[in-house]
């Protein structure tokens, strides 16, 4: 049918409009979850008409749609069942793991591509891209899961570490540069699996606090991947979806960066959190740490007007999402005024705090974002710190030597009472000590977040 | 270089796809506060899931009897389509979770 190409553009056409629409909708919060739902239209519709519109029909194809239709049923049903059935919390790294299947797929499409490729040098560069960019993504992503789920502990760094990324990278651009020349596979397997080897070294020096902004550009990266596949195939929906999802990943990696008041360079080559910087900046506070008992803090919070609860990292790790939301119906059907200011950063990724808490049921207008949150510190009772530390950490705004300094922070000392529910006296990911600590008006309340709540509520209970 | 200017020149179509996608990919998600964060870097994630089409045209490019490759192709499907499906799933389940509730009695 000679009209069958044209069907299949339109396809496409429409295919790109969703993404693009979805992604706006996904932008604002009442239209997100519809937004989410017509770029899957879109898709469907993007895999159907390649299924049917695309090759020729003839009967050596059955068993080529056979292996596709099993693919596709596979890996649907695989997704599908990982997807609902994870824990809320293992969101980031689930994440991290789909998009390095993803970043997976390209370089599989660049490898099998050097097989078909013919003269054309420019058209193998593309191809040679998409396979690159795919396996460093690939190798990087699935790292980033294992040390998000923990099967990686620590960061791992050695001395001259950059130099030997660099080369391996320069390795990298070499044997793609070779594989484009001498237009065979051979050169192409080895680019490939040099590629996968930076991934792994790319992300394995990253902190865990890093590891959002990591996967963020990660994200991007498949997009990139997927961009110049679709320039190689001359495929609008993939160029599309691609280039979108790069560009969209960028900017994204680039905000949160910006909430952390951190360069992505300095993310990625990291100054920040070696033992040198920590010792230098935590020597000079003095004073003394006040501790408060649970059924102190408890009548504290009980006669209290208005308080703000300032959830962090420790909260997630403590999985306390359920337990704070029970303190604050407990406080509030004791008449006190309870919301929640959210860092940008808190969590493991941006938003990622607000989705924890959305999982508790609790309500969306209780969550105040930084700028909304700070001029109300004020007039705040107690301030509530649940296993937060840098993101209220004074030294931002105070000590210009201070690794976190000029991160915006929430201004948690500007309440009556501060009440710092915490494991230890540890730093935190910045590796600092933290002036709050040692404020007047601040309480430690020392012990694992979730039985530290459970611990308030059982006492407000008795009051 | 001749060559990279014809292959530019030859495709100028999606050359100009590529660079406005750049700027419609970040004006898209310009305002998104950062509740959304989350959902919308796995919601892009998603989206760039469409290379299992890229895995389904190298399958059907591919020489029926060439096994090897027809098996590289069918892990590029499964991969691909993890990444769509799971995706999308994912971000719907967070999505959900943002949805207006029915406020409870006291």
């Amino acid at each position: 049918m000679h009209t069958d190409g044209y069907v299949l553009d339109l396809c496409y056409l429409v295919s790109s409009v969703t993404f693009i629409a979805g992604l706006r909708m996904m932008s604002s919060p009442k239209t997100a979850r519809n937004g989410n739902l017509i770029a899957a239209a879109g898709m469907l519709l993007a895999v159907a008409a390649t299924l049917l519109l695309s090759g020729d029909h003839a009967s050596s194809e059955v068993l080529k749609l056979a292996i596709i239709i099993a693919g596709i049923t596979l890996g649907g049903v695989a997704g599908w069942i990982v997807a609902r059935s994870v824990k809320m919390t293992a969101m980031p790294q689930l994440v991290s793991l789909f998009n390095g299947m993803g970043g997976g797929c390209a370089a599989i499409i660049g490898l099998l591509e050097f097989g078909h490729k013919g003269g054309d040098a420019a058209a193998r560069s593309v191809v040679a891209a998409g396979m690159i960019i795919g396996g460093v993504s690939f190798a990087g992503s699935v790292i980033a899961f294992l040390k998000l789920s923990g099967a990686i502990k620590r960061p791992f760094r050695m001395p001259g570490y950059n130099i030997v990324n660099g080369a391996v990278l320069a390795g990298v651009l070499v044997a793609a540069g070779l594989a484009v020349v001498a237009a065979t596979s051979a050169p192409a397997y080895i680019a490939l699996a040099v590629a996968a080897l930076y991934g792994v070294l790319f992300v394995l020096p990253i902190g865990g606090a890093d590891m959002p902004v990591v996967i963020s550009l990660l994200n991007s990266f498949t997009g990139l991947a997927v961009a110049f596949s679709g320039l190689g195939y001359n495929n609008q929906a993939m160029l599309t979806g691609g280039v979108l999802v790069g560009a969209a990943g960028t900017f994204l990696t680039i905000i949160m960066c910006k909430a952390m008041n951190r360069s992505l360079v300095n993310v990625v080559f990291g100054a920040f959190g070696s033992p040198v910087a920590a010792a230098a900046a935590g020597t000079s506070i003095k004073g003394s740490v006040k501790d408060i008992s649970v059924s102190d803090a408890a009548v504290l919070l009980n006669y209290a007007s208005k308080v703000i609860i300032v959830p962090g990292y420790g909260l997630a790790v403590a999985q306390a999402q359920h337990a704070v939301h029970e303190l604050e119906t407990a406080l509030a059907a004791k008449g006190v005024n309870v919301s929640y200011a959210i860092h940008p950063v808190a969590g493991r990724m941006p938003g990622h705090m607000n989705v924890l808490l959305a999982e508790a049921n609790v309500d969306y207008d209780k969550l105040l974002d930084m700028e909304s949150a700070n001029p109300q510190f004020a007039t705040t009772d107690v301030a509530l710190v649940v296993g937060a530390n840098d993101v209220v950490n004074p030294a931002a705004r105070n000590t210009a030597s201070s690794p976190i300094y000029g991160m915006p922070i929430l201004d948690v000392e500007s309440a009556r009472n501060i009440i710092i529910v915490k494991r230890s006296m540890n730093t935190g990911y910045a590796g600092i000590e933290n002036e709050l600590f040692y404020n007047a008006k601040a309480s430690m309340l020392f012990g694992d977040a979730k039985q530290v709540l459970a611990g308030l509520i059982a006492e407000l209970k008795k009051i | 270089m001749e060559q990279l200017i014809a292959f530019a020149g030859s495709n100028i179509q999606m050359v100009y796809i590529l660079i406005l996608s750049v700027f419609l990919g970040v004006v898209v998600i310009g305002g998104v506060p950062s509740v959304l964060h989350t959902p919308l870097m796995s919601g892009a994630n998603a989206i760039h899931g469409v290379v299992v089409v890229g895995a389904i045209i190298v399958v059907l490019k591919t020489d029926s009897t060439n096994y090897a490759a027809l098996c590289l192709g069918f892990l590029a499907v499964v991969l691909g389509t993890l990444n769509v499906v799971g995706g999308f799933a994912v971000t719907d389940r967070m999505l959900e979770m943002f949805r207006p509730k029915k406020r409870r009695a006291p």
